[in-house]
């Protein structure tokens, strides 16, 4: 009887372990991930910009361990003060269909280490780097950009929105942003 | 000044202007700033040029007010640096420049106080004296008395130490520095400090009322109005709220913090200190206009500063002593029971106390206040206090805050709402001496613009959705409006122009915390966005857009 139990037991192992693979800790310090992803979809020639991107992407957008962690980090670095749950204040909304710097999470990873012009600040060397893509795919995430099994599914303060994985898609436009030109003054 | 005076009082003498006459006013000439930020400036005239100021990039232009149209003499651009744009805390606005002796004086949102040349445009000298790195923006009006040019910084969101600074009119250079939290030699509180009340006696206040260190990233910015009292010689100055919002993070009185200095403009040195909200709960900055008077208070004549105070009370302080006169709730309020008069103290309700980990509904006024830095005006013809607010309350819940120098230093998540009767602004007419609000009118966005009241009893005032009103000031009949581009939250100029005629002017262009979701195209689904404000002004992108126009208006 017993015996028949840990066959059992035995039987069914192997499929449990079947579970998504992931790591659970990125190494924690790590080199700088370098991506070639440009920011615009204009190119000389017919083909568009050339674009070699290692697969990080993926590792992290699907991944509920790193989005969590990444939702946690939002708050942790701050970006909340600035950008709020999204809609932003001191910096733009990151919940909105329009990217200045570029949706894809290559494009967020720079913005985030780089700093961009009009007051965000850089992060580079302040936030190791597979933290900062758990925060680029968070951001995804807080518009709706990423598959909805993984996106966090609630929010531990004022729940000013639905949670992520609530949250429609509201897919990247390529389109209807002011030029810096436009805002700028003579 | 914008302030028209240095008992900032907002009051013209012009009269030409009635509520009988307003009807016929028509626009004489616009003029456009070229920037679609938040316009909370306003414009100046001297001797037939008008000077205004634009949001960042604070760019000063002179319009020749001699000339058909009003044609543009010069314009100034300091460049501030980008970067100033993410430390702002509340749209990159700037609340106008100061004139004096030829020259012009205002502050650029990246740290710098410049001099420029009135005649020319041309820059007569610029000194940096904030840091962005650490969060230190600069948008309040310089006040200029006795040689000096008196500004502060803002970052009060940013876990900045707050400062005034007195440069020196001719050269920029610096005359002195007084801290608003750290030892009293920081604070310049010497041996002539004489605060009236108990609870601001003591050495070293502004260290002793904090946990170890937290005054450094304490608060207590300026970045409200200065009045001076050239008799008395005392600079009056607020000071803004403590950081973080989160207020478990730093128990003590948080001395100096949203309360009031009178200092020596000299030397800096103080004089006295009150504090409108001690261990402020609420951000509630302590930074608006004082406006000084000199009145009979319970047969005596006593020398006053009035203060419509954002924790929602109208303050009338001795301002020779700083002693508390009166404090009178102008606003619903939830979280204190008034201003216990023997010791000056507010008294908050411990119930309302926002916590970590627990949302606190119905907190009134709310973070930015029964009023906020939108200046109100004073007519003596009439003994009302011209009242531009808001009628708005919030949830809050507080977080733990990190302080990384150049980011936000909160601890609070807050979403704004109404007020009761549903309405979020209210224009008041405030009778000083009878503490009381004689007549008010219901606005539906906050009254975020500046107002002006005049010798021919009229008073001027601009909304969020663009109506610029004159009302009669006895009254407050709207007797004229005029629908500008955009929503105002700026300041009203009243002047008498080159053609002999009583001008009115006003800049459009809405913005400004509560406008910002309009003015950096936020999104309103996220009700803590722009600090909680989005969650109050969801509807403002249905009636507005964003715009950056001077209207000149005057009587045919
Ligand atoms: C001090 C305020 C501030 C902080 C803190 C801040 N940001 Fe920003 N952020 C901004 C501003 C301002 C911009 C716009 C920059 C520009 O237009 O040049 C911006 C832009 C962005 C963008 C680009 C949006 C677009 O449309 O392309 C992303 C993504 C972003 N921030 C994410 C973050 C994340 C993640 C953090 C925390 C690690 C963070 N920000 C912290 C102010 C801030």
């Amino acid at each position: 009887m017993i015996r028949t139990a840990l066959a059992l037991v035995l039987a069914v192992l192997p499929a449990a372990c079947q579970r998504e693979e992931r790591q659970a800790r990125p190494s924690p310090v790590g080199g700088e991930s370098r991506e070639e992803v440009a920011l615009v979809s204009l190119s000389p020639g017919s083909a568009g910009p050339v674009v070699a991107t290692s697969g990080k992407a993926a590792q992290f957008e699907g991944n509920a361990y790193h989005l969590s962690q990444g939702k946690k980090l939002f708050v942790w670095f701050n970006c909340n003060g600035c950008h709020g749950q999204g809609g932003g204040g001191m910096g733009p909304a990151l919940i909105d269909d329009r990217w200045i710097y570029g949706a894809a999470i290559e494009n967020i990873v720079q913005t985030i280490r780089e700093g961009r012009p009009n007051g965000m600040p850089s992060f580079r060397g302040r936030i190791p780097d597979d933290q900062i893509w758990e925060l680029a795919a968070y951001v995804r995430a807080m518009s709706g950009n990423v598959p909805s099994s993984a996106a966090p599914a609630r929010s531990d303060t004022l729940h000013p929105r639905p949670a992520e994985n609530r949250t429609d898609p509201s897919p990247p436009v390529a389109g209807g942003l002011v030029p810096p030109g436009g805002e700028r003054a003579q | 000044m914008p302030a028209k005076n240095f008992a900032s009082t907002r009051y013209s003498e012009l009269s030409e202007i009635t509520p009988e006459t307003a009807k016929d006013l028509r626009v004489s000439f616009t003029f456009s700033v070229g920037v679609n930020r938040g316009q909370e400036s306003s414009p100046l005239v001297v001797d037939g040029t008008m000077y205004v100021l634009s949001p960042y990039p604070n760019i000063l232009y002179a319009l020749d007010l001699t000339k058909p149209g009003a044609a543009l003499k010069w314009q100034y651009n300091p460049k501030p640096e980008a970067a100033a744009q993410g430390v702002a805390c509340c749209d990159v606005v700037n609340r106008g420049p100061a004139y004096a002796d030829g020259h012009l004086f205002f502050n650029t949102l990246d740290g710098n106080v410049v001099s420029v040349e009135a005649a020319t445009g041309r820059e007569a000298w610029k000194t940096k004296i904030g840091n962005i790195n650490i969060g230190e923006t600069m948008t309040m009006a310089p006040l200029v008395a006795r040689g000096k040019v008196f500004v502060g910084n803002a970052g009060g969101e940013f876990g900045v130490r707050g400062w005034i600074q007195a440069l020196d009119q001719q050269t920029g250079k610096v005359a002195w520095k007084a801290f608003n939290t750290g030892p009293d030699a920081d604070v310049l509180i010497g041996p002539g400090f004489r605060p009236f009340y108990d609870s601001d006696k003591g050495p070293d206040l502004g260290t002793k009322t904090w946990p170890p260190g937290a005054w450094e990233q304490g608060g207590g910015t300026v970045w409200g109005w200065l009045s001076f009292d050239p008799e008395l010689n005392l600079l009056y100055h607020g000071t803004g709220n403590p950081g973080p919002w989160n207020a478990d993070q730093r128990p003590g009185d948080n001395k100096w913090t949203s309360g009031l200095f009178a200092r020596d403009p000299d030397t800096g040195a103080a004089r006295w200190f009150y504090q409108w909200s001690p261990h402020d709960l609420y951000d509630w900055d302590g930074i608006n206009e004082q406006i000084l008077l000199d009145m009979t208070w319970n047969g005596a004549p006593r020398k006053v500063l009035v203060r419509p105070e954002r924790n929602g009370h109208v303050y009338i302080l001795d301002r020779t002593t700083g002693e508390v006169l009166a404090a009178k709730p102008f606003h619903p309020i939830t979280t204190t029971t008034g201003v216990d008069l023997k010791t000056g103290r507010l008294q908050y309700i411990p119930e309302k106390k926002p916590e970590m980990g627990k949302v606190m509904r119905d907190i009134c006024p709310n973070a930015s206040g029964a009023k906020d830095w939108s200046p109100s005006a004073y007519s003596p013809r009439t003994g009302l206090l011209y009242l531009p607010h808001a009628n708005l309350c919030m949830d809050e819940e507080h977080l733990q805050a990190n302080y990384i120098a150049g980011t936000p230093y909160l601890g609070s998540e807050t979403r704004m709402k109404a007020g009761p009767g549903g309405h979020r602004g209210v224009y008041t007419a405030w009778d000083v001496a009878g503490e009381r609000a004689a007549w008010s009118i219901k606005e539906e966005f906050p009254v975020w613009s500046g107002t002006l009241v005049t010798a021919g009893d009229v008073a001027f005032y601009g909304t969020m959705d663009g109506w610029f009103k004159a009302v009669n000031a006895r009254t407050g009949a709207v007797v004229w409006q005029f629908k500008t581009g955009s929503g105002i939250i700026g300041q009203p100029t009243t002047y008498r122009a080159p053609d002999g005629r009583q001008h009115v002017a006003i800049l459009s262009g809405v913005g400004g915390w509560p406008g910002v979701i309009v003015s950096a195209d936020l999104d309103p689904r996220d009700g803590t966005g722009a600090l909680g404000f989005l969650n109050a002004m969801r509807d403002l992108k249905e009636v507005t857009t964003k715009g950056g126009m001077l209207y000149d208006f005057a009587l045919p």
